[in-house]
């Protein structure tokens, strides 16, 4: 997988959990927007605009530091499940890929840095989106990044800026800063507490926007949230950036609140339902997509909690990215079925849980030291 | 519940649910499981096309009457008011400009404010005052650094402003 080794850590380091918080924290991501003038934005740029941008992003990117001697892959040239495998590695958007079924547009491209951990997508819905993907509660530092690369650039190519709109973007939505901060935060906590709803609505009244997955019922998919910047004009880069730090801050307090009224309140439910989850992910032989998130999270939660002793954030990230479909069918060197999906999700979960996630040895132990009436 | 489709392929039938709150607004997508594993785990917060298209209604009640008679279309991507209307994207740069009379009603209300205060762009080849504005944006920059600590910051900001001052003479 030749496309894959020219990345640095094959595009997974922001899985390795290595920043702050980060069995809470998945992931930060920081992205600027940026467009050039003299060229319609992505949705109306024909061939030779596209064609332009993405010669000028070439020439500026022999003279940046960051960029030079990194790996820049034209979509196009890119074989479908490599692009949706980069897809789901969140390396680029669904966007730059273009519509399920068809070929992607041309002079599309995604550049990654020789080293540092900061990609630009070309020809997207603006001409140039620059982001920084890490491991972990690091929004400002992520920011850093993204705007020394911005600078480098910037010096480099005639970027479309407005003095009172600021950077020009396709979208309103993105227009001044072009800055879009996330992060992605696991939250059983506050979900099995029923406080969920009360803090996003209180995020959201403060500028800030999420989202997350129910099923049926309106049961949460996996407990994981996706918070960030809801505006980008008027207010600085460092307001923005700042500003989402400060709120996930507090989401994690809470959260970590949550956590000890259950361990509290209702131990012995707790404990059964993270075991419960650990059981199901080591032995089962069919796993859909959500039944997966579901118990994921709860190991997940066992593990900050420290009942599931011996596993690592790591090994649950790996699990959640190399279960989707375009991971599982490089693997298996062929398009599955959604069935053989689920079996071969399975298979794989039981296969690295096997040789990196028994936890069985060191917490049953600890748990026969314990009396049966004690919490 | 039994013909719903999912909204992003349109085949299976939904089994989850996207709920996203933008601008204090709930909104629900429903999603087969493919799909769902898909958004689930990427993060592109921007809001909808269904909420933005509701905002820019109400920040351009008069546009209906504008856009029948001409009154916008960007002369350089030939993009029309109504166009914008219905796919919520610019066209190019100068629409920004094509647009003036109505962008900043619909910029307070999705963004609260109507002027960028972050970073000040240099283009390649600076005049006077554009180099001006992005000292000021600069200092503004090192200020802020200094206050809360960030020496390592502060230094690499001052290094910039030192490469862009004009040489002072000796007092």
């Amino acid at each position: 997988m030749t496309e894959f080794d020219a990345i640095p850590d094959h595009g997974l380091g922001w899985l390795e959990a290595s920043g702050e918080h980060a069995d809470i924290v998945l992931s930060t991501r920081v992205r600027l927007a940026r467009n050039l003038q003299g060229h319609a934005f992505g949705a109306r740029a024909r061939v030779n605009d596209r064609e332009a941008v993405l010669r000028q992003f070439r020439n500026s990117a022999e003279h940046s530091e960051m960029l030079r001697g990194g790996t820049l892959l034209e979509i196009p040239e890119v074989p479908g499940r490599t692009r949706q495998v980069l897809h789901e590695r969140r390396l680029v958007t669904r966007d730059l890929l273009g519509e399920k079924g068809s070929e992607p547009v041309t002079s599309t491209a995604v550049h990654f840095a020789r080293r540092e951990p900061v990609s630009v997508m070309v020809n997207e819905e603006d001409h140039l989106r620059m982001q920084s993907l890490l491991s972990g509660l690091r929004i400002s530092e992520a920011w850093r990044i993204v705007d020394r690369l911005d600078e480098e650039i910037g010096r480099e190519l005639p970027y479309a800026y407005h003095p009172e709109f600021g950077f020009l973007t396709s979208c309103p939505t993105n227009v001044g800063s072009g800055l879009r901060a996330s992060v992605f935060m696991h939250l059983p906590g506050l979900v099995l507490t029923k406080e969920i709803s009360k803090t996003l609505r209180g995020m959201s009244e403060l500028g800030l926007t999420f989202r997350g997955l129910y099923g049926e019922g309106s049961e949460v998919v996996g407990n994981f949230f996706q918070i960030s910047n809801q505006t980008t004009l008027g207010r600085t880069e460092e307001d923005l950036v700042e500003d989402l730090d400060r709120v996930v801050r507090t989401v994690i307090d809470k959260e970590l609140h949550a956590r000890q009224v259950l361990l509290r309140d209702a131990p012995g439910v707790t404990e059964d339902k993270i075991w419960r989850a650990y059981g199901t992910l080591r032995y089962a032989r069919m796993l859909t997509f959500d039944e997966l998130m579901n118990y994921l999270s709860g190991v997940r939660l066992g593990m900050s909690l420290k009942l599931l002793r011996g596993l690592r954030v790591y090994t649950l990230n790996k699990l959640m990215i190399f279960t989707q479909p375009a991971h599982l069918d490089q693997a298996a060197g062929r398009d599955l079925s959604p069935e053989e999906r689920d079996a071969h999700r399975a298979t794989f979960v039981r296969r690295v849980l096997a040789t990196e996630g028994d936890v069985s040895a060191v917490t049953e132990e600890a748990a026969d030291d314990r009396s049966p009436d004690q919490p | 519940m039994a013909d719903m489709k999912c909204e992003s392929c349109g085949s299976t039938e939904p089994v989850v649910h996207l709920t996203q709150i933008v601008n204090n607004e709930m909104s629900t997508h429903h999603l087969c499981q493919g799909c769902a594993a898909e958004k689930g785990l990427q993060d592109s917060p921007d809001p909808t096309n269904y909420q933005l298209l509701d905002l820019i209604e109400k920040a351009s009640p008069d546009t209906l009457g504008a856009s029948q008679g001409g009154g916008g279309q960007c002369a350089f991507c030939g993009l029309t008011f109504d166009d914008f209307r219905k796919t919520t994207r610019l066209g190019c740069p100068q629409c920004y400009e094509a647009f003036s009379d109505h962008l900043p009603r619909l910029l307070r209300r999705i963004h609260g404010g109507v002027r960028h205060v972050g970073k000040v762009y240099l283009p390649p080849d600076p005049s006077a005052s554009e180099m001006e504005k992005r000292l000021e944006g600069l200092r503004r920059k090192l200020e802020r650094a200094v206050q809360s600590e960030d020496f390592e910051r502060a230094a690499e900001i001052r290094d910039e402003i030192q490469v862009l001052e004009p040489v002072q003479s000796p007092t």
